[in-house]
Order: structure tokens, then C-alpha cells, then sequence
């Protein structure tokens, strides 16, 4: 009797709502008929059914939120002898994925949310006291801060593939074409060399375009108009012309989906004078940045991450929350060892503190935030007092973000240092797409565990 | 061929591969117009002609392309612009700046990578801007002006404003893909821009029929998008100017993009280093000898009596006062200040 399973509708999906029925108990099921709708982060979609029988039982009733992947929604076919498992009430099912192969990044994401779950979020300067907090996904602060923008300046705009009918392929920018209109959410044709150039080109002219890349694997078509054209005619034209252009998009490794989609670009762009980069980890970051990224008078390469669209973080709730660029941010205090990351890799920073706490050693990991220009100073004060660091991306090991930190805190910290400073990266091959190689090729919390304790000489 | 026939059916002008000047049937200028027209085109000359000069002796360094033969195109071209139209190009775009009105000493200047160039001696010849005069460069990346270009008409449709974007381009660049996408989203979204492909017949020193299928149709390509094209007899100065009086009227009022390709002729190498050996010096002299688009309007001026050679030699003497102070100023301004090495890579936010 087939049991029909909650489906994994993108490469990063956990879980999602079960929305809705479009069968009842005993109707006649054939294949392709659509049984449900089921609502993941990203967008509504059909399930349709593969078998054929009468629909026997209903296992998740409709508007069931946080359907794990791959729990059995409903069974189809005759009635077995034994009886089909009870309809569960809503919020109360044992859920499991059963086919942890299918999500290599899940140990990766529960790091994600547990990292959360145990951080209470350190007392940032810049919020002042007593600010009421909000919980925000990373995709909604994004959105938040694109839309607080263009409410505040007729010269910003949207343009990119999918970000307006479609309402974003990773639906940072859903409602927003409705909101501000056609004229201000544009829909691009797959061609990214040339709207690209064309945002420049508007940007040279005064407006302020914010470009969204599908992801940034696509922007390597444009990478001629974001170096050449944005980022050095300023300087070519002795001051005169200026690019105020935000490009944005999901960066890095995703989940399962192998070389050409999975590449951090963090070292690329930030090694161009002209460029700012940076790249948030939580949401109040990503929406304070956002801002500050839109405002700022040059070129701004701003790098997210898809796992992290769908995690929620405090956001402070103030009119005009926005985070200076090239400012980074003590994310926990400590005073063993510094831990530098950014991104997606103060994942692994912070649940390494976590299990090197556990252990005594206090740990103070620095979240960068800005990669370009690149806040020196509050790494080397960090270093100087703890006197040893490891620094974690998940981009590639040579000529990368970490290598260039390592260089600079030899060069300013040399005398403080108690141990070599230490890296952890990506491992130096094209992302593999088999679930245990993809697994390897990312950095991990035992990696860094490891770097921490080679660094203060307790292994 | 399909495509060709319609193109060509629509055109105003035969193509001048072996047309003469006599044979075109161009509405004539005024008398004030053919004197502006020269005047520009010879500054054009004349300045090109010393930025050869002064790289010969070694005060101009790096790439140097000269428009020496091409001056009908821009002249024409801005002729029919208004305030506020945005001009583009490659690195070939001494020319252009000087048509947009750009000073003749701060472009020199430049050249010798002074401190009074106009981008303060850091982008040489390829690289110069002028917010105030709308020229928007001066780019070294073949293909890369275009979609560049387009950007500014996207920026007049945003406004709401009747400024037109003139985006230049070479038959070199017309075998890029991104001046392809380019077409695809000016025609969907109707955006106020003219693609104006110079068509001088070589892509550095290959030859147009080497490198390029339907060589001398090439705004036909705009055919598969929807975007209107003529060719035009780049050679005459009053084929261009009324060319662009087509092109300009149609995107100031909403139509969206609009091709001229313009059949014209470089005589010097593709830049000061090419000594040009992929083509025959008798088919540089027949071009300088029948077609030359200062030539014409000198002639014409001529024979209506609208000016006298005395006349014409008085435009020339103001022409060469002008270059050579220009060339004055460029070889004894001093260098940029060692501290600009540092200045203009970030606007201050």
C-alpha cells in the first residue's frame, strides 16, 4: 500500500506547511492527479500523486506546519490488514527524516538552528538599550531593507530574473512587484552580461540599481561589467563617475546541487580596489547592511547564503537600522582564542565555541561581516588579547579570505602570537555532488574544534 | 537574403561602397550647417593627427586609436542631439569627446597623463568621462559600451525625461553576445537608445568578411529583435545628420531603440602600433581620395560659393591655434601629484 511521503521541493527544503487537500479520504487517485498543495519558504506547489487507488487515509491534516521531508502524508491503494497509522493532531508528530542522504547540509542546518537556539545574542553597541527585538528570517530582513530603501528613494530599484511575476526565485523579493510596480521591479531576460551592463550603465547615470543574481555562480557572465565597468571608472575618470549599485544574490554552497553551483566568491571580489563586499550571517546584519549597502555611493557586491534565507535571527525593531560597512562584530566574548569567520562560517565558529566552552576554552569569535574594506582593527585587538586565532570560510583555501587574514595578523600581531594562526576552509576541489563527498568537501564544527585546540596546545 | 532585402528596402541611402557623394540624395545643409559641420570634423583631424605626433616622440604612452576617417559619423551624430543626450563608445573616442564639446587641451592632456587631463591622468586614452558634457566614455573592453549605453536610456525612460542615449560601437563589437542581449532588452522594455555601429570594415586587422557573416548588413541583425535599421553612407556628414534626425525622433517619442550602421573608413592602423599590412595602401587612398568626409563638405562649400578659400583658411588657422595650445598644454602640464595614487577609488560614503 504506497504511503506517500512530504516531498523535498528545492535543494535546501527541511520542512514546510501542508496547505492543503485537494482529495478527500476514499476519492480515486491516478497518477498525476494533484493531492495536495504543500507552502515550503520559497514558494506553494502541487503534489501530485505517482500511484493509483482509492485515497485510504489522510496521515497530515491540512494546514500542519513543519512537515518534516519525507514523513508519510497520506496512503494510497486498498486497505491493507493492518490498519493505516492514526491521523496525528497538528504539531504533535513524531517527525523524522528518513533519508538523511537526501540532505547532506541537514547536520549542517541543525547546527544552524541549534547555533541559534543556545545564542543569545550578545548586546550589539550600535542597537541602543532597551530596543525591542523582532524575530526575522534572513530572506525577510533582506526584503525588509530593499523595501524601507525604495520607500525612501524613488531612485532605487529592482531588476534581476525572476524577482517580480515570479516573486523571486528565492522569494527575497515577493510582494515587492506589487508594492512598487513594474517600473521599479524588473523582470530580466536569463542574460546576465548584458542587464548587468545596463544596471551600470543606469547606476553611471545616477539611479541606484540593486541587481539580484539568481545566484552568483550566474554573475561570473557579468563579472566584466562589475569589475571593469563599476568598479574602475570612478578612479578612471578621476572621481567624476561614480556607480551607486548593490549586486546581491545567494552565494556559496547550497545543498546537493555540485561544482557550477556551489562557490563562494568572497576572495574574488574582494580583492578588486574599487569593490566593497560583505557578506551578513545573521538577519540584523543582513538588514543593516542592506541598507547601508543601498546608501553607499559605490559598487557593493553583498553576498548571501540560500541555507541561511530560512533562519531566524533578533532584529532590532528601529525606523532606520543600519550597519556601517566595514565594521566587524564581537559575536562572543572570550579570551582563550579568537575564532574570525563571516557568513555562513560563523555556523561552524559558533557551534565550535559552544563544544570548546564545554570543555574550558573560552573562545571569542569575530564576525566579519564586511569582507572589503576588511575591519583589521577589531581582529588584532581580539588577537592581541587572546593571543591566538583560527579563521573559517567555506570558500576555497588558496589565495582566499582566510589566507589574506592570516597574512595580515602575522604582519601586525606577529609579537602576540602565541601559536601560528590557523585556517579552515573548503577543501580544494570543485564541490562533489554524492552526498558523503559534498560532506568532506565543506569545512566542519570538528575541523574547527580542532584548529582551536592545536592553536592553545591541548590536544 | 531575406533579411538583407528588408533592411536594405528600408534605408534611405545606397551603400557607398563605390558611391559617390554626387550620387546620394541627402537634403542639403545650410550653409551655417556645412560650416559647422567642417569646422567640427577638422578639429577632429587635426587633433588626431597631433595625438599621432606626440606618440611618435613618446609623450603619449599605452594604446592610442585614432578616428582619422571616421569624423563624419559623430559629427553627423550630435548635429541632431539636444541637451541632456548621453554619448558612449569604445576606446576609439577622441573624437567623440571632442564633438560633445569636451576641451581640447583637457583630452590632450590626458593623452600625456597629465595632472590636467580630464580623469587627472589615470585613464589615458581609453578612458575618459565627462559627467558635464554627458559623455559617459571611453571604454577598453570591446562590446562592453553597449549594454552600457543602453543602461542610460533605461535611466531617461526612469525619469521620464526625451534624452536619447547614443551608443557607439565598432563591426568588431557587433560580434559580441552581450551587444545581442543588449538589443533583446532595449526592444522589450523600448528603451530611448541608438545603436550606432561604426562599420570601418576592419576588427583590428582582420577584415569584416574574415570575421563577420553578412559583413556590411549589420544593423540587419536588429531585424531579429524588432528594432529598426538603416545603413547609412557614413563618408557624408549630411547622410549621418539626417540619419540621426530619423533615429532621434523615433526614440524621443516612445518607440523605443533604433540602429544606424554607419559604412565608414579608419586610414590609420587600428591603433598607433598597427602598421595596417591586412590591406592594400591604394585602398586607403581611394577612400582618403574620393570619399574623404572632410573632402566633400570642403568642396561643397566651394562650389555653392557658401565660403571662399580664404574662408576655409581662416577655419583652419583657428583650428590649429586651438590643437596646438591644446598639445602646448599637454607636453608642459606636469605630471599628477603622487598623492592622486591614491584618490578616487572609493567615493566617500
Amino acid at each position: 500500500m504506497p504511503t506517500i511521503l512530504m516531498p523535498a521541493l528545492s535543494p535546501t527544503m527541511e520542512e514546510g506547511k501542508l496547505a492543503k487537500w485537494l482529495k478527500n479520504v476514499g476519492d480515486a487517485v491516478k497518477p498525476g492527479d494533484i493531492i495536495a498543495e504543500i507552502e515550503t519558504d520559497k514558494a506553494t506547489m502541487e503534489v501530485e500523486a505517482v500511484d493509483e487507488g482509492p485515497l485510504t487515509s489522510i496521515l497530515i491534516p491540512a494546514g500542519t506546519e513543519g512537515v518534516k521531508v519525507n514523513t508519510p502524508i497520506a496512503v494510497i491503494g486498498e486497505a491493507d490488514a493492518a490498519a493505516p497509522p492514526p491521523a496525528h493532531a497538528p504539531g504533535t508528530l513524531p517527525y523524522e527524516a528518513t533519508d538523511s542522504h537526501t540532505k547532506p547540509h541537514a547536520e549542517l542546518q541543525a547546527t544552524v538552528a541549534a547555533v541559534k537556539a543556545a545564542q543569545p545574542a550578545p548586546a550589539d553597541p550600535d542597537i541602543p538599550a532597551g530596543t525591542e527585538m523582532v524575530q526575522m528570517t534572513v530572506r525577510e530582513a533582506i526584503r525588509a531593507a530593499m523595501s524601507e530603501e525604495m520607500r525612501r528613494d524613488p531612485d532605487v530599484f529592482l531588476m534581476g530574473e525572476e524577482v517580480g511575476q515570479y516573486q523571486g526565485a528565492y522569494k527575497i523579493s515577493q510582494g515587492m512587484l506589487e508594492e512598487f510596480g513594474d517600473k521599479r521591479v524588473i523582470d530580466t531576460p536569463i542574460t546576465e552580461h548584458g542587464f548587468t551592463g545596463i544596471a551600470v550603465g543606469a547606476a553611471f547615470a545616477g539611479l541606484k540599481p540593486i541587481v539580484e543574481f539568481m545566484t552568483f555562480n550566474f554573475a561570473m557572465q557579468a563579472i566584466d561589467h562589475i569589475i571593469n565597468s563599476a568598479a574602475k571608472t570612478l578612479y578612471m575618470s578621476g572621481g567624476q563617475m561614480g556607480c551607486p549599485i548593490v549586486f546581491r544574490g545567494a552565494n556559496g554552497a547550497a545543498a546537493r546541487v555540485a561544482a557550477q553551483h556551489s562557490q563562494d566568491y568572497a576572495a574574488w571580489y574582494a580583492q578588486i580596489p574599487g569593490l566593497k563586499v560583505v557578506m551578513p550571517y545573521t538577519a540584523a546584519d543582513a538588514k543593516g547592511l542592506m541598507k547601508a549597502a543601498i546608501r553607499d555611493p559605490n559598487p557593493v557586491v553583498f553576498l548571501e547564503n540560500e541555507i541561511l534565507y530560512g533562519k531566524s535571527f533578533d532584529v532590532p525593531k528601529l525606523d532606520d537600522w543600519v550597519v556601517p560597512i566595514g565594521k566587524a562584530r564581537i559575536a562572543r566574548p572570550g579570551n582563550d582564542c579568537t575564532i574570525v569567520s563571516f557568513g555562513i562560517g560563523m555556523t561552524y565558529a559558533h557551534a565550535a565555541a559552544d563544544k570548546l566552552a564545554d570543555e574550558g576554552i573560552d573562545c571569542e569569535v569575530i564576525d566579519l561581516r564586511s569582507i572589503r574594506p576588511l575591519d583589521l582593527e577589531t581582529v588584532l585587538a581580539s588577537v592581541r588579547k587572546t593571543n591566538r586565532c583560527v579563521c573559517v570560510e567555506e570558500g576555497y583555501p588558496r589565495f582566499s579570505v582566510t589566507s589574506e587574514l592570516a597574512a595580515e595578523i602575522m604582519t601586525h600581531a606577529f609579537d602576540y602570537l602565541d601559536a601560528p594562526v590557523a585556517r579552515v576552509a573548503g577543501k580544494d576541489v570543485p564541490m562533489p555532488y554524492a552526498a558523503n563527498l559534498e560532506k568532506l568537501a565543506l569545512p566542519n564544527v570538528d575541523e574547527v574544534v580542532a584548529a582551536v585546540k592545536g592553536v592553545v596546545y591541548a590536544n | 537574403m531575406a533579411v538583407k532585402s528588408a533592411y536594405l528596402a528600408r534605408k534611405g541611402d545606397k551603400p557607398p561602397k563605390g558611391a559617390k557623394a554626387s550620387d546620394l540624395k541627402n537634403s542639403g545643409f545650410s550653409a551655417k550647417e556645412e560650416i559647422q559641420a567642417y569646422r567640427d570634423m577638422l578639429l577632429i583631424r587635426r587633433f588626431e593627427e597631433k595625438a599621432g605626433q606626440l606618440y611618435g616622440m613618446g609623450l603619449i604612452g599605452g594604446f592610442c586609436h585614432l578616428y582619422i576617417g571616421q569624423e563624419a559619423v559623430v559629427v553627423g551624430m550630435q548635429m541632431a542631439a539636444i541637451e541632456g543626450d548621453q554619448v558612449i563608445t569604445s576606446y576609439r573616442d577622441h573624437g567623440h569627446m571632442l564633438a560633445c564639446g569636451m576641451d581640447a587641451g583637457g583630452v590632450m592632456a590626458e593623452l600625456t597623463g597629465r595632472k590636467g587631463g580630464i580623469s587627472k591622468g589615470k585613464g589615458g586614452s581609453m578612458h575618459m568621462f565627462s559627467r558635464e558634457k554627458n559623455f559617459y566614455g571611453g571604454h577598453g573592453i570591446v562590446g562592453a559600451q553597449v549594454p552600457l549605453g543602453a543602461g542610460l536610456a533605461f535611466a531617461n525612460k526612469y525619469r521620464g525625461n526625451k534624452n536619447v542615449s547614443m551608443a557607439y560601437f565598432g563591426d568588431g563589437a557587433a560580434n559580441q553576445g552581450q551587444v545581442y542581449e543588449t538589443f533583446n532588452m532595449a526592444s522589450i522594455w523600448k528603451l530611448p537608445v541608438i545603436f550606432v555601429i561604426e562599420n570601418n570594415r576592419y576588427a583590428m586587422g582582420t577584415a569584416s568578411t574574415r570575421s563577420t557573416a553578412a559583413s556590411e548588413a549589420l544593423g540587419a541583425r536588429g531585424e531579429a529583435f524588432g528594432i529598426p535599421a538603416e545603413q547609412v553612407d557614413g563618408m557624408d556628414v549630411r547622410a549621418v545628420k539626417e540619419a540621426a534626425d530619423r533615429a532621434t525622433e523615433h526614440c524621443r517619442s516612445g518607440e523605443g531603440p533604433y540602429i544606424l550602421e554607419m559604412m565608414t573608413y579608419r586610414y590609420r592602423g587600428h591603433s598607433m602600433s598597427d602598421p595596417a599590412k591586412y590591406r592594400t595602401k591604394e585602398e586607403v587612398q581611394k577612400m582618403r581620395e574620393e570619399q574623404d568626409p572632410i573632402e566633400q563638405v570642403k568642396a561643397r562649400l566651394l562650389k555653392s560659393n557658401r565660403a571662399s578659400e580664404d574662408d576655409l583658411k581662416k577655419i583652419d588657422a583657428e583650428i590649429r591655434d586651438i590643437v596646438t595650445k591644446a598639445s602646448d598644454f599637454a607636453t608642459n602640464d606636469p605630471l599628477p601629484d603622487e598623492s592622486e595614487l591614491w584618490t578616487d577609488i572609493y567615493v566617500n560614503a
